[in-house]
């Protein structure tokens, strides 16, 4: 799932994903964290790319509500953000992100990042 | 170094990297200079994103819409033909980017900031103006004969500045 208000930036993790070679069914796209929320209630999903700044529900808040759910906590979560202050670094770390991207970003940094965390399941 | 000389060094740095990364552009080093008193008027995109902290301002991306167009076609592989929404989507994340990367090498010398959710608008000959912003520090961007131009406006916030008063500090406004 991409979790981004910039549909520019969720169209470019879409054509990123698909670039790595990972067996994928289908990439759900949220513009919020409460929508990403909503979404994850009646669909199962393996992974979550997520910005931090964002309205409604900011990624922060997000992944501090994916880890503090039973049927959630397993999955790993990207923080893909222009965000780069040690604060909210250290507050995604603290919570549980599984990594932390900077924007701008490569393909091949998401890819590097992807492969860390999903590694089994990646042929890179 | 002063603000203006700091924030010229930092937009060019992070213009040129998000334009390298996200675009495959080189673009070259912008002409800087300070605007005061009446911005110009505007015809095409200009995107705008709110900074605050213990310093607070603005950041603000301009340009034609022809450039937009380009923008938005580099970043997402596809071509635009008019400023849609993809396009004006585009030009917001690139801004999100730009300023973003300023505000956090901005940190290091002026602590904490906040950056808010750009919002960007697209029109022919208006103008706009921030609220209390005296100085702007403007670096222009010439690309394939046209111009990016990228703008910020940074002042201590109110409460810092009178806190430094208070306790017989020296702040940035006195230098």
């Amino acid at each position: 799932m991409v979790v981004d208000d910039s549909a520019a930036i969720r169209k470019i993790l879409q054509r990123v994903l698909r670039q790595t070679g990972m067996s994928i069914r289908s990439i759900l796209e949220a513009g919020d964290g409460q929508e990403a929320l909503e979404l994850l209630k009646s669909k199962s999903v393996d992974l979550v790319l997520t910005d931090v700044n964002m309205p409604k529900m900011d990624g922060i808040q997000l992944l501090a509500a994916l880890k503090s759910a039973p049927q959630w906590r397993h999955i790993p979560v990207l923080m893909v953000t222009t965000e780069g202050g040690e604060t909210k670094v250290g507050e995604a770390v603290k919570l549980g992100a599984a990594g932390y991207v900077r924007k701008p970003f490569t393909a091949d940094q998401i890819k590097e990042k992807l492969a860390g965390i999903l590694e089994p399941a990646l042929p890179l | 170094m002063n603000t203006h000389t700091l924030m010229v060094d930092l937009i060019r740095v992070s213009t040129a990297n998000v334009f390298s990364t996200m675009l495959g552009v080189d673009l070259p080093p912008g002409e800087a200079f300070i605007e005061n008193g009446t911005p110009e008027s505007n015809d095409g995109v200009v995107s705008f994103i709110g900074v605050a902290g213990a310093w607070a301002g603005t950041g603000s991306i301009s340009c034609s819409p022809g450039v937009a167009c380009r923008i938005c076609s580099l970043m997402l592989m596809a071509e635009s033909a008019g400023v849609d929404e993809d396009v004006l989507d585009a030009v917001a994340e690139l801004t999100n980017m730009i300023v973003g990367s300023v505000k956090n090498d901005l940190e290091t010398h002026l602590g904490p900031l906040g950056l808010s959710i750009p919002t960007v608008v697209f029109g022919k000959n208006f103008k706009t103006k921030s609220a209390g912003t005296t100085d702007w520090t403007v670096v222009r961007f010439p690309w394939d004969g046209e111009a990016l131009t990228v703008k910020m406006c940074l002042s201590p916030s109110e409460k810092s500045h009178l806190n430094c008063h208070m306790m017989g500090q020296t702040c940035a406004l006195d230098v």
